[in-house]
């Protein structure tokens, strides 16, 4: 009696984990990632590439062996292997420990790393278009160096309704500069240099087409690059929980060719 | 003779017997029982949640009448949904996870384990039960103050968590979390050093270190770790009640500007606050998870009728991952940011974890390998517990590595892992432990029937809400959302919040069904047998329920390792710790 409820159970749970594995699998081999915009968002989609593919095998792999496990040693009634000699043990852990070391491991060293240190320790390149965006709940200020590539200068004491970055009037590098909201607009196949900063709390500049992440924080000026290599519209999210709104924090990246751009610059001067 | 009295004096009145208690076994089964209340309110918190993903902006009248600030006129404020999220967070972790397999398994099982009467300090641990009972009560209670419970998530980071003008939850919730995490952590700190303390100082004659359980051996790495990593976090916590209340400016950096005021605070960084609190918090995801891969690792003997796979290089491992947990903290602020070089520190040493924790995993299964498989409901849990560690554990390789996590990180794909282990594994080792150890505990079975109808629509449940989770965070989707209306590349995705919630009523109601097994299996389930698993380990050489001292007038005395079943020659397929070398073979 004991046996045949094992055996049931045993082969129920082997199919429902082979079905999970199956399942995993194939929503896995759907596209998940919004369509890439950037240069560098490549690199990290070869990175996730990688460890998708390679989790994925794991994941059938070690779903098709439990289950095969529960298949089968819920059908016998004797233990037919009992403890495994330290050496046994030893080179099964082995096998696992090089495996998982050199898919983890070796991913993040040839794969990751390299993308990493691209994105982060490199310099811009020199005719990368500086753009400052200053985060405050719940929206994006952003500031063009204008034609002098020079930002004015800002104080907290100054800030006021009408003035929401606290710019000096008194500076001349900030004459030519140009203050938008929640709209950033760049050039296609040309560097954009961020200047993130924050007024108030923790937010975060996650453009998810172009794979750019990276949380402003009050206090400090960080500043990263990107290069958009496609035209269009793509949307700005705020990945850092940053109060009521932070759900509603949009903001948009236009992606324009040099031409617009220029248009849109003169046309914003003016104006 | 000390020994002796301390084994028949038994408190005589109800007030010290069960209520302030300094028996293990009652602070132990308080602990757990506390743990499974804690968990319906966490639970509650993230029905509500789910209602407002699945339905954004729909009026509940019913809810509207018993939240009327939150939820006035029925509709949920975002405020609203960032407290229910934040507590949801700090209950599940701190108070169901860490209470029910620390406080629970750990004060019920370390003495009988082990073959000591109690634990070392008696009195410190029925201090440590009721310092968590106000802990509970200040955190459930900040609901109802001014603006609500704490709403900037259970990292609480500032400048959200330290400036009350931030956020209405950052009025005097926030005040309130801090006093219930010091609570928790002083709590948590008395029963650590007790746990250390009792394994290291208490163990019968024979219990070697090489010859405990599993669950013990976690236990005591678990209990290690978080002794060294749980301060760090409350002297954070005092450094922010100064920063709300007292006008200083730790984590508060000058140039602040809230509400059209310049704020007075200079010199503070919040990044020191994400420094302390990671400290903590990476080593606490392993204070949770150890103790769950002890009771999974400890069952499977049990039901496979067979040593475990690997026992010496397990403990190993844990050494292992315990020393790793402390230096990866990083890895939650590749992009906060933190200098990226120390990033490339963080992602490869994150990564070496994989190393043990695959040896763990592939353990486990090697451990079915050639026994003859039994599945009550224990056995079932285990399962489920290895198969979320499995797929649970393979999250961390994207998220560890800095270079995937530039696009992951702050999505659901973390929400997804962390719930598949943290959540998955904890939740099914507990329900295993809680099935396992009932007898132990009661001296009565759970219902077999029950439990497996339990198992069977848990276990789906919640492999389908996290795993589609994952998938959500490839898409982009942002974690801390309180609706995913405004974002144009998030509509296709509407269909799965509907999807996942109905997955996640699914999985909430189907706990009311294990409570009821368990309340009702309290007074009218059958009566148990002495060793009703026919297991190897101590706790089942002491008469079932265990008594007052645990054993009669004589410890026990241990001769050989835990997992001795189907020893060639012994009669019946266990032979228990205490069976002498001279009446059955030591096989380890």
């Amino acid at each position: 009696m004991e046996a045949s409820t094992a055996r049931r159970v045993g082969s129920s749970l082997a199919i429902v984990i082979w079905l999970l594995a199956l399942g995993v699998v194939a929503l896995g081999l759907r596209r998940w990632m919004p369509p890439l915009a950037s240069e560098h968002g490549a690199g990290i989609d070869a990175m996730i590439r990688f460890s998708m593919s390679a989790v994925g095998s794991l994941i059938l792999i070690g779903h098709c062996v439990l289950g095969y496990f529960l298949w089968r040693f819920s059908r016998q009634d004797k233990i037919s292997f009992r403890l495994a000699g330290h050496h046994l043990e030893r080179r099964w852990s082995l096998v696992a420990a090089l495996l998982m070391a050199a898919i983890a491991e070796g991913g993040v060293l040839t794969l990751g790393l390299p993308v990493w240190a691209k994105v982060y320790d490199t310099e811009a390149p020199s005719n990368a278009l500086p753009i400052e965006v200053t985060t405050e709940q719940f929206a994006w200020n952003v500031r063009y160096a204008g034609p002098d590539g020079v930002f004015g200068r800002t104080s907290p004491k100054l800030i006021t309704l009408d003035n929401p970055l606290g710019v000096d009037a008194q500076d001349p590098a900030g004459k030519d500069d140009v203050i938008d909201l929640n709209v950033i607009r760049a050039e296609v196949n040309r560097a954009v240099k961020i200047r993130l900063r924050s007024k108030d709390v923790l937010h975060s500049f996650f453009l998810p087409n172009l794979r750019v992440k990276q949380d402003s924080v009050p206090g400090m000026t960080i500043e990263f690059w990107f290069v958009p290599n496609k035209t269009g519209t793509f949307e700005l999210a705020c990945a850092e929980l940053c109060g009521l709104g932070h759900y509603e924090m949009r903001g948009l990246l236009v992606v324009l060719t040099t031409e617009e751009f220029q248009k849109w610059l003169q046309e914003k001067k003016n104006g | 003779m000390g020994e002796m009295s301390r084994a028949v004096h038994e408190p005589p009145t109800f007030l010290r017997r069960y209520v302030f208690s300094t028996d293990h076994k009652v602070i132990g089964i308080q602990y757990l029982i506390t743990a499974m209340f804690m968990a319906i309110a966490g639970g509650g918190l993230v029905a509500l949640m789910r209602m407002q993903l699945a339905w954004p902006g729909t009026k509940w009248a019913w809810l509207g009448r018993i939240f009327p600030d939150g939820m006035e006129s029925g509709v949920m404020k975002p405020e609203f949904y960032l407290s229910l999220m934040t507590m949801h967070g700090t209950i599940m972790v701190f108070f169901v996870v860490s209470l029910g397999l620390l406080g629970g398994f750990g004060n019920f099982l370390i003495p009988l384990q082990i073959g000591a009467r109690d634990m070392a300090f008696p009195v410190l641990n029925m201090l440590s039960y009721w310092t968590i009972v106000p802990a509970c009560l200040v955190m459930l209670g900040s609901f109802w103050v001014e603006g609500g419970a704490a709403a900037a998530g259970w990292t609480a980071y500032p400048p959200l968590s330290a400036v009350r003008t931030a956020l209405p939850g950052s009025q005097w919730g926030q005040t309130l979390w801090i006093l219930g995490m010091a609570l928790f952590i002083a709590s948590f700190t008395m029963g650590g050093l007790n746990y250390v303390t009792t394994i290291f100082d208490q163990r019968t004659k024979g219990m070697s270190m090489m010859r405990m359980p599993l669950t013990i051996w976690t236990m005591f790495i678990a209990s290690a770790i978080g002794l060294l990593a749980f301060p760090p976090l409350l002297a954070a916590a005092v450094l922010l009640l100064f920063d709300r209340h007292g006008g200083t400016s730790f984590f508060l950096p000058s140039g602040l500007y809230f509400g059209n005021q310049l704020l007075p605070n200079s010199g503070g960084t919040p990044l020191l606050w994400q420094h302390l609190f990671w400290f903590l918090g990476h080593p606490e995801v392993y204070v949770l998870i150890l103790p769950a891969l002890g009771i999974t690792l400890d069952l499977l003997p049990v039901f496979t009728r067979k040593p475990l796979f690997g026992y010496r290089l397990t403990v190993y491992c844990l050494y292992a991952i315990a020393a790793l947990s402390m230096i990866v903290w990083g890895h939650h602020m590749y992009v906060s940011g933190m200098s990226p070089y120390v990033g490339e520190f963080f992602a490869i040493g994150t990564l070496a974890i994989t190393v043990p924790s695959t040896i763990i995993g592939v353990n486990m299964i090697a451990s079915l390998w050639g026994g003859t498989l039994r599945f009550p409901t224990p056995m079932l849990f285990v399962i489920g517990a290895i198969v979320f560690f499995g797929t649970g554990g393979f999250g961390g390789i994207f998220l560890g590595n800095a270079t995937s996590d530039i696009q992951l990180h702050d999505t659901y794909f973390v929400v997804g892992h962390f719930h598949l282990m943290i959540g998955g594994v904890t939740l099914m080792a507990m329900f295993a432990g809680v099935y396992y150890w009932f007898p132990k505990m009661f001296g009565r079975m759970m219902s077999e029937r029950l439990g497996k109808v339990h198992f069977w629509l848990t276990f789906p449940a919640f492999y389908a809400i996290f795993l589609a989770m994952h998938y959500q965070g490839l898409a982009g989707m942002p974690r801390r959302y309180y609706a995913f209306d405004k974002y144009e590349y998030l509509q296709w995705l509407q269909g799965s919040h509907l999807h996942v919630s109905l997955a996640a009523f699914l999985l909430f109601g189907a706990q009311f069904l294990f409570l009821y097994n368990f309340f009702r299996s309290v007074f009218r389930g059958r009566k148990a047998a002495d060793n009703p698993w026919n297991a190897a380990t101590l706790e089942w050489s002491s008469p079932t329920p265990a008594p007052h001292g645990n054993w009669g007038e004589h410890l026990p005395e241990v001769h050989r390792w835990p997992y001795d079943y189907s020893v060639p020659g012994a009669t019946g397929d266990c032979t228990p710790q205490t069976t002498p070398a001279s009446v059955a073979p030591v096989t380890f």
